[in-house]
């Protein structure tokens, strides 16, 4: 085998290699204008915060921080309780067609979502959607939702059937089953659908670049308008991607299990 | 059909359209080479990376960190971070490296178009790959593998018959997301070369975009939209079968 030390170099050194352009975009977030396109890079400069300043004042970005946050917890909380009666009652109500249910509602999240990016932009016109944080709220609800019903019912399939009788038996209504029983046993599976449905959202760009324009724009299409020719200035670019990532990437750091769990709908815990 | 110019129902013609135009051949061909390539490059070095930090190393949770980031990363942000701090053809980290290495600078994303779209996209699943896979090798029960040991299993015989199996299952489920997701890949073309130079990196979810609300074409649009359902169907009824299997 190869000894123990050698082993760490080297994976130590292809995570440093993987995390490089993280790292030097954050690098380069501190550095002035004229610092940041010196060819060849400088590596010792005069640490400046000004990019930070200056992105907030030009471009509002609390606001867009906002509508994110607003959008991320509000279609993760739609969904979730969407999702819980839905995964109940595949899981626990005798229905010969479920299996093919399933199927039918992951089957939607094959389809690419531009393929009904003109029907849903005519219908978000004639119904004043367009550009509105209820909307994306919407939007985004729909499509994480068969996530969250898989997540949630591969969950909910390993609770003992027999838990569930014998509350039924002792007179435990339909919500009280749900709210004090079937809830706290999948406490896992819920968190990590939560966490996975606020990243995905967080992270969503297509409808957002589709749907949003200044009002309800969260940071995925504040960071899209530095593609323009104002990209060309790198530490404010920098500056404002660090600022759009930092919240999700923390939060991904803690959570690695329930991501996990997340990603896999639940089929490796 | 939005600014009302030539009005009614037109057959088929919107179809003639999309699938007589040059562009639709070459967005069915990179969004395929985007797929298939990807597949196999998220799987040969999520495996590798997966066993890598499954060994017993220094280090390993913040390491493991190092090596999950870029898949938290927003697309946009990841487009923009490769396409001007580490592609730049003049003040580009990539020409750095070059120019240290002796070489010329390169405009990757003019002179390797696809290569670079494919490059951005595995830097941000190979860690997708790697977190699962590794997630399936350390969910492999350590008792099994002493217990065959002692039976007088050899490093072989584990490695076919208890690693084996418990890392296919994860490599199923990788391929399966995986694939809703590459079929998908917008942001990065948008923002990073906008499908060129030419078409050289259209995909169809930008082709349809690209009809739809660049040249406002809706009903060519449309139907682009509906032979991208109906392909991705394909895909899908395949890997549903797979999975039914798996889940």
């Amino acid at each position: 085998m190869i000894p123990k030390l050698f082993r760490s170099v080297i994976t130590l050194a292809i995570g440093i290699l993987l995390f490089f352009p993280i790292l030097w975009m954050f690098i380069t977030s501190f550095k002035t204008e004229i610092e940041a396109i010196k060819f060849p890079p400088s590596f010792i400069f005069d640490l400046t915060f000004s990019n930070y300043f200056e992105i907030q004042e030009r471009s509002n970005y609390f606001k867009y921080a906002f509508n994110s946050i607003i959008i991320s917890l509000g279609s993760t909380l739609l969904g979730i309780s969407l999702s819980i009666p839905v995964s109940w009652s595949l899981a626990f109500i005798k229905n010969k067609y479920k299996e093919f249910i399933l199927l039918w509602i992951l089957s939607t999240k094959m389809m690419p979502a531009v393929g009904v990016l003109v029907p849903m932009y005519i219908i978000f016109r004639d119904i004043k959607l367009l550009d509105t944080l209820t909307g994306m709220v919407i939007i985004l609800t729909l499509t994480n939702l068969p996530i969250l019903v898989w997540l949630l019912y591969n969950y909910f399939a390993e609770i003992p059937h027999e838990i569930i009788e014998s509350s039924q038996i002792d007179g435990a209504t339909i919500f009280q089953e749900i709210t004090k029983i079937i809830l706290p046993l999948s406490l896992p599976g819920i968190s990590s659908a939560f966490l996975l449905s606020v990243i995905l959202c967080w992270n969503e760009a297509f409808w957002s670049l589709m749907l949003t324009s200044t009002n309800s724009a969260p940071l995925s299409v504040f960071i899209a308008s530095f593609s323009s020719p104002e990209g060309l200035f790198w530490a404010k670019l920098s500056a404002a991607s660090v600022m759009a990532v930092l919240p999700i990437m923390i939060l991904g750091w803690f959570s690695q299990k329930q991501l996990v769990a997340g990603l896999t709908f639940g089929a490796i815990k | 059909m939005l600014d009302g110019s030539p009005t009614g129902y037109t057959g088929w013609m919107n179809y003639e359209f999309f699938i007589f135009d040059e562009a639709f051949y070459d967005a069915i061909l990179n969004t395929f080479l985007i797929v298939l390539s990807l597949l196999l490059i998220t799987v040969f070095f999520g495996f590798l990376f997966a066993s890598l930090l499954n060994s017993d190393i220094f280090l390993s949770n913040f390491v493991k960190l190092l090596y999950i980031s870029p898949f938290l990363i927003i697309p946009s942000v990841s487009a923009l971070l490769w396409k001007n701090l580490m592609m730049d053809p003049i003040n580009g980290f990539g020409t750095f490296l070059l120019n240290i290495l002796n070489f010329e600078g390169i405009d990757f994303l003019n002179e390797y178009p696809l290569g670079s779209i494919i490059t951005m996209l595995s830097w941000t699943w190979v860690p997708f790959s790697t977190l699962l896979i590794l997630t399936s090798l350390k969910s492999i029960d350590k008792t099994m593998i002493e217990s065959a040991k002692i039976d007088g299993a050899n490093h072989f015989q584990i490695s076919l018959f208890i690693i084996l199996p418990n890392i296919l299952r994860s490599i199923n489920i990788i391929i399966l997301i995986e694939t809703i997701f590459f079929l998908a890949v917008f942001a990065e073309i948008s923002i990073a070369t906008n499908g060129g130079p030419g078409t050289e990196t259209t995909n169809l979810p930008f082709l349809i975009f690209q009809k739809g609300l660049q040249n406002f074409d809706v009903g060519e649009s449309s139907a682009g939209g509906l032979i991208a359902v109906v392909l991705a169907n394909f895909v899908a009824i395949f890997l549903i079968k797979n999975m039914s299997k798996n889940i």
